[in-house]
């Protein structure tokens, strides 16, 4: 069983936007295209705070088809590797799930199967998982209230990149920001396959209160479109995409 | 798509509580709970007068991987790889939700850190022959334990062993490690990649026994490389010791079995010296013993003789 390469967008935000259309509604659409949205909700170190501006972050990753997590600052690096991961896991089992559905005529997911079985399957979803190629749409929000969480974002990313970076299949990665300057979304870094490198890319902040998510999401959205088309008319210059 | 995991509920699940398997119907009965992590909760059960182990997770995948490692383990027969399996099977709970579990044998012990603290330096080097010896059946299995660290581990009593307790980090090797902790991680520290290999292993082995040392851990800095330079020089007292960390965590010694041997050879060496300590001592003291007792008889003798001088004078 083969798939073809999986596609996510990863979220990063504190709060919740305030500007633009809906970005669960968004994430619906997107979700519809293949393209899974996790979001990853980041908190400042107090206990206290209430998670009040960051419920959005669960009901966007909810139409997404993704999964979403909210973390103290500290912990980042750890959750943004294992969102990404569980989400991969959870996009092949619906793979499997659908192949089962196929094969045993009614519809059945993998917990339904006797555990035993259950194991047989979880080997080719793990198999799967380690060779399947994947491509990350990272997208920051710089809003400023995000400001002294940039360090750790970055850091975090760069965690990511080696954690995926282990697997047999591929990994790309391509980071935005949003808000842009006069756009939804600002290029950081091109797709890549290694984020080792990235130093201070979130050098230009944007002012200001707005957080426009849904705009920004649909960007993303477009971002990933922009790509495949240029994927068929120059699939030359891109033989290692190709071959996915 | 399936999502449904992520709607789920936290487990909820009290102590005296019957845990029911959907499958084969056994009756597992909630002692209390031992710990929680990112993947699920682990409960002290009674099944049939015994105790065990029930791991219970929302999810599924993660248990049903995680049961897939024990069963190969196995397979290797007549070797104590990790606790053994008992019983697979799903729990529906009162609100309809399904929440997959696994039954496995139940390791009472000590950790590690108070077990040295407790009992001396001398059985750091016997737990860890042991161990390293486990380690390289694991990894000649093609596999790799992945998250290695303190609270993985326990000191099994009679006979006192290094046992690791949780197998969700194990990875077949040449993969991306499945799970793992920062403070033990090859890749946080900047000392290689995360992918599954013997050496992977090693390096966390390293990082539990500086953990001996510093229960509280200590943070990365500006060169992770130097920190943990630093921190085995300032820790570790016995010069061979020091020596083994430093090749583990470098990457230096690449094989559990390598391990093992450089502290047989330890071991042997010390107990040479302390035998012919031993033996300087006892001659010392057999000198020492065949004096005192005429000085002992002397005195005592002398004592009674002017006793009796005195008492035959005066009275």
């Amino acid at each position: 069983m083969r798939t073809s390469t999986l596609k996510q967008i990863l979220l990063i935000t504190d709060g919740c936007s305030n500007q633009g259309e809906n970005p669960a509604s968004v994430a619906a659409i997107i979700a519809e295209q293949g393209i899974t949205v996790n979001v990853i909700g980041i908190m400042e170190d107090e206990h206290t705070e209430q998670p009040k501006g960051l419920l959005e972050v669960e009901e966007i990753a909810g139409s997404g088809q993704g999964v979403s997590q909210i973390v103290y600052k500290q912990a980042l690096s750890q959750t943004v590797q294992a969102v990404t991961k569980q989400a991969l896991n959870e996009t092949l089992q619906g793979v499997v799930n659908k192949e089962l559905q196929q094969i045993l005529g009614s519809p059945s997911t993998m917990e339904e199967l006797p555990p035993d079985q259950r194991g047989e399957v979880m080997e080719v979803v793990d198999e799967l998982g380690e060779t399947c190629d994947l491509e990350v749409l990272v997208l920051v929000d710089t809003s400023a209230s995000m400001a002294n969480k940039l360090p750790t974002v970055q850091e975090a990313l760069i965690d990511l990149s080696i954690s995926m970076n282990a697997r047999i299949g591929r990994s790309r990665f391509s980071v935005y920001q949003f808000p842009g300057k006069r756009k939804p979304i600002q290029q950081l870094v091109d797709w890549t396959s290694k984020l080792d490198s990235i130093t201070s890319i979130f050098s230009r902040l944007a002012s200001g209160g707005v957080t426009p998510t849904g705009p920004a999401l649909k960007e993303a959205m477009h971002q990933f479109g922009k790509k495949s088309l240029k994927r068929r008319l120059f699939h030359n210059e891109y033989p290692d995409v190709e071959e996915a | 798509m399936n999502t449904q995991t992520l709607k789920k509920p936290d487990i909820n699940i009290l102590k005296g509580q019957t845990i029911t398997g959907k499958w084969h119907k056994k009756k597992y009965y909630v002692v209390k709970e031992l710990g929680s992590g990112a993947i699920g909760t682990v409960y002290l059960c009674v099944y049939q007068n015994v105790q065990v182990a029930l791991k219970m997770s929302k999810q599924s995948h993660s248990i049903t991987s995680e049961v897939n490692v024990l069963k190969a383990f196995k397979k290797v027969q007549g070797h104590s790889l990790g606790p053994s399996l008992i019983d697979v099977d799903d729990y529906i709970s009162a609100n309809g939700h399904v929440y997959s579990f696994y039954v496995m044998e139940y390791i009472s012990g000590d950790d590690l850190p108070n077990f040295i603290n407790r009992n001396g330096q001398e059985w750091l080097f016997t737990l860890l022959i042991g161990f390293a010896k486990d380690l390289q059946t694991l990894h000649d299995e093609g596999y790799v334990f992945g998250d290695l660290k303190t609270d993985n581990l326990i000191v099994s009593r009679k006979p006192a062993r290094l046992r690791w307790v949780d197998v969700g980090g194990t990875t077949l090797q040449g993969r991306a490690i499945k799970e793992y902790t920062e403070f033990y991680d090859r890749a946080y520290w900047q000392m290689g990649s995360r992918k599954a290999d013997p050496g992977y292993d090693l390096f966390a082995l390293a990082m539990v026994i500086l953990r001996i040392y510093y229960p509280n851990g200590f943070s990365r800095g500006d060169n992770p490389r130097k920190t943990l330079q630093q921190k085995v020089q300032l820790a570790i007292r016995s010069q061979s010791l020091k020596q083994l960390v430093g090749k583990m965590l470098n990457g230096d010694i690449d094989k559990a079995d390598q391990v093992k041997d450089y502290l047989l050879q330890y071991v042997m060496k010390q107990n040479q010296q302390t035998q012919l300590r031993q033996k300087r001592l006892s001659q010392k003291n057999q000198q020492e013993t065949s004096f005192h007792p005429t000085l002992e008889v002397v005195s005592i003798l002398s004592i009674s003789g002017l006793c009796y001088i005195y008492m035959t004078l005066f009275l």
